[in-house]
């Protein structure tokens, strides 16, 4: 399988929503989401996304992670308008170009560390040789080489957590989306975690989009979007009110 | 990639190996009942057919009487033949390869102190020909043994052991209630018949001995006719309905008071049944194959809702919802190939003790094995797509969701 994508690049902006809505539901039992958010998230930008439950968050990162669609405006990726897209190109932008962390780590049960980091590889078409080494490779970058024949239920959350950002960065995303990724850690394996994503923010340039509930968390990006009932309530940088 | 696809789905297999084989068991019945009714099927028409040949080829039977089809099977009873009456039908009807009146009684045959109760057949050469018997070991009758009514025999294999047990019978004397008669042949044997009588139960003797010596009388009870391969046995039944109505002289609104039995066609109606009940035991066992199928379906939707999880992670991640629709149909054609060829193994096996039990021939078949396999394959692929289609369209969002 190829990458069959061609796409315009734009340096500057690399994901862009334009007075983006999102509507559940239809008639009187529509829910809007999202109501007309307008965001621009440039490359290497390490940016945390917070808000109260209900807030629009999650829906924001659904639509970022080409997991769903706009309502109506347009959400751009690297200039394509995503919402224009089929089901399956979707799946191919998230294939090449976007990696996932999530809360409740998601992995493959009952299947090694190595398997699960090496899954998205297997999508790309990746020969199994190759594939291997990659996927060594990112487990030793989140310092797990030696649990890569351990199965999930053999390792703590912190290690679950850390085989989850490998498997996310072992197809070298240009953005990673972290939707709550300590949720279920404590503290000190919440900062290795935030350290962790700093580093390959700041060594690979990976663009980091992190969601999450903690401030102490937040501290950690250079950008903090706070949403509010469907809105940008408020946007700060390196801890300044914008 | 269709390698991995084929490697995950061996895993998942494996990792509940217990509902799989469960899963499964529908396939391998199905399959199994199939090969087995089938090649069982096939042995039992093979065995009809090549007792019916050794019966004698293009055999046709002339019987005094109205033969009746239908319950009791019922004989009006009409004049016995003549031997003018087989010659008649000889010199008259054209198409035949021999002729053979016959009569028969059931006598005591007797050498030294054996005793045996056996039938003696009177008839003439023809009667090897047409009811198409081989001579073990002597010679058959000259014709003036036959013209003569002279004392000499032929023995049927069984009435051989019985009198003459391991010994050389030939040259021999036995004796027939009053008539003593020399062995002069004996017959290969043909075993049981399809319908479980010793076909070689008998004494064969010349017809004239049968009938100035034994029973006294010069009645003919039947005339074997053999036709010519190639020769309508239809046509040559008529003519000799004709031709014995003229010389029993029946008038034109009268009824036969003898009948002519094609044997030619107590073949294929033999062979017709079995193969209609072939036919029909297969088309139940397909049935159990269709209900594996079913099973495998349902298996395969609770492993959807159960692995939706793993699915909604498998799209997010980038699969193509033919990526994950391949996955889940590969695992069923596994499944239910597997199940194919482990029916088949099972159904070769059960037809080798049938076939032993049944005193059937085991006529293996490599094509319906061939086509239980791609059935069975192919049912993974009908009753997989739809489960499989359903997890590729998945919505990855609630997919991670599910709990």
């Amino acid at each position: 399988m190829k990458n069959s994508f061609s796409m315009e690049i734009n340096e500057h902006c690399l994901m862009e929503f334009q007075s983006v809505t999102k509507v559940y539901g239809t008639g009187s039992a529509a829910m809007p989401a999202l109501r007309g958010i307008d965001l621009n998230i440039s490359r290497g930008e390490f940016v945390a996304v917070m808000g109260p439950s209900g807030s629009g968050k999650s829906t924001c990162m659904n639509i970022l992670g080409c997991l769903d669609t706009p309502s109506k405006g347009a959400y751009l990726f690297e200039g394509v308008d995503v919402g224009k897209l089929s089901r399956d190109r979707r799946a191919l932008l998230r294939r090449h170009y976007l990696g996932f962390v999530f809360q409740g780590f998601n992995l493959l049960n009952r299947t090694s560390a190595l398997e699960n980091v090496e899954l998205p590889l297997v999508y790309r078409g990746i020969p199994s040789d190759e594939r291997r080494e990659k996927a060594l490779e990112a487990l030793e970058a989140v310092g797990l080489k030696q649990w890569a024949t351990h199965t999930p239920g053999e390792l703590s959350g912190g290690q679950q957590q850390r085989v989850a950002i490998a498997r996310a960065i072992v197809t070298d995303p240009r953005v990673l989306l972290a939707d709550e990724p300590t949720g279920n850690l404590d503290s000190a394996r919440s900062r290795e975690i935030m350290e962790m994503l700093t580093a390959f923010n700041l060594e690979y340039g990976i663009t980091i989009i992190l969601v999450t509930h903690d401030a102490d968390m937040a501290l950690y990006a250079k950008r903090v979007i706070r949403f509010l009932d469907g809105i940008i309530e408020s946007e700060t940088e390196n801890g300044k009110v914008r | 990639m269709i390698r991995e696809t084929i490697l995950i789905a061996f895993r998942e297999i494996r990792r509940n190996i217990m509902r799989s084989s469960l899963t499964i068991l529908g396939i391998v019945i199905g399959v199994a009942a199939v090969i087995t009714m089938v090649t069982l099927g096939k042995g039992a028409t093979a065995q009809v057919t090549s007792d019916l040949a050794k019966l004698g080829t293009n055999l046709l039977q002339v019987r005094p009487g109205q033969h009746r089809h239908g319950p009791g099977g019922i004989q009006s009873a009409g004049a016995m033949f003549k031997i003018e009456d087989a010659d008649a039908i000889a010199r008259e009807i054209s198409g035949l390869v021999a002729v053979a009146p016959t009569a028969s009684q059931t006598i005591q045959a007797i050498y030294g102190n054996e005793n045996w109760s056996t039938s003696a057949i009177g008839s003439t050469q023809a009667y090897l020909h047409v009811r198409n018997w081989q001579l073990e070991s002597g010679r058959p009758f000259t014709d003036s043994e036959i013209r003569g009514g002279q004392g000499v025999c032929i023995l049927g294999s069984t009435v051989r052991k019985a009198l003459f047990g391991g010994q050389n019978p030939l040259g021999n004397t036995i004796r027939l209630q009053k008539l003593s008669c020399q062995v002069i042949g004996v017959l290969e044997s043909k075993g049981q018949s399809s319908f479980g009588t010793d076909q070689d139960d008998f004494v064969l003797i010349p017809l004239r001995t049968l009938q100035r010596r034994i029973v006294g009388s010069i009645d003919v009870s039947r005339i074997d006719v053999s036709a010519e391969d190639g020769v309508s046995t239809n046509k040559v039944e008529q003519d000799i309905e004709r031709l014995m109505r003229e010389r029993r002289r029946i008038a034109v609104d009268q009824d036969d008071d003898f009948h002519v039995r094609d044997m030619q066609e107590l073949v294929s109606t033999m062979t017709g049944t079995t193969r209609v009940l072939t036919g029909l035991l297969g088309a139940v066992a397909a049935v159990s194959l269709l209900v594996g199928g079913i099973g495998i379906m349902n298996i395969m939707l609770v492993s959807v809702t159960e692995r939706t999880r793993e699915i909604g992670i498998r799209l997010a991640i980038g699969a193509l919802e033919r990526d994950v629709l391949m996955q889940f149909l590969v695992e069923a054609v596994v499944l239910s190939s597997f199940g194919g060829l482990i029916g088949i193994i099972l159904g070769i096996a059960a037809v080798a003790i049938g076939a032993r039990i049944l005193s059937v021939p085991f006529i293996f078949d490599p094509g319906i094995v061939a086509i239980a396999f791609l059935f069975s394959a192919a049912v993974g692929v009908i009753f997989g797509y739809f489960p499989a289609r359903q997890a590729g369209q998945l919505d990855p969002i609630e997919a991670l969701r599910h709990e």
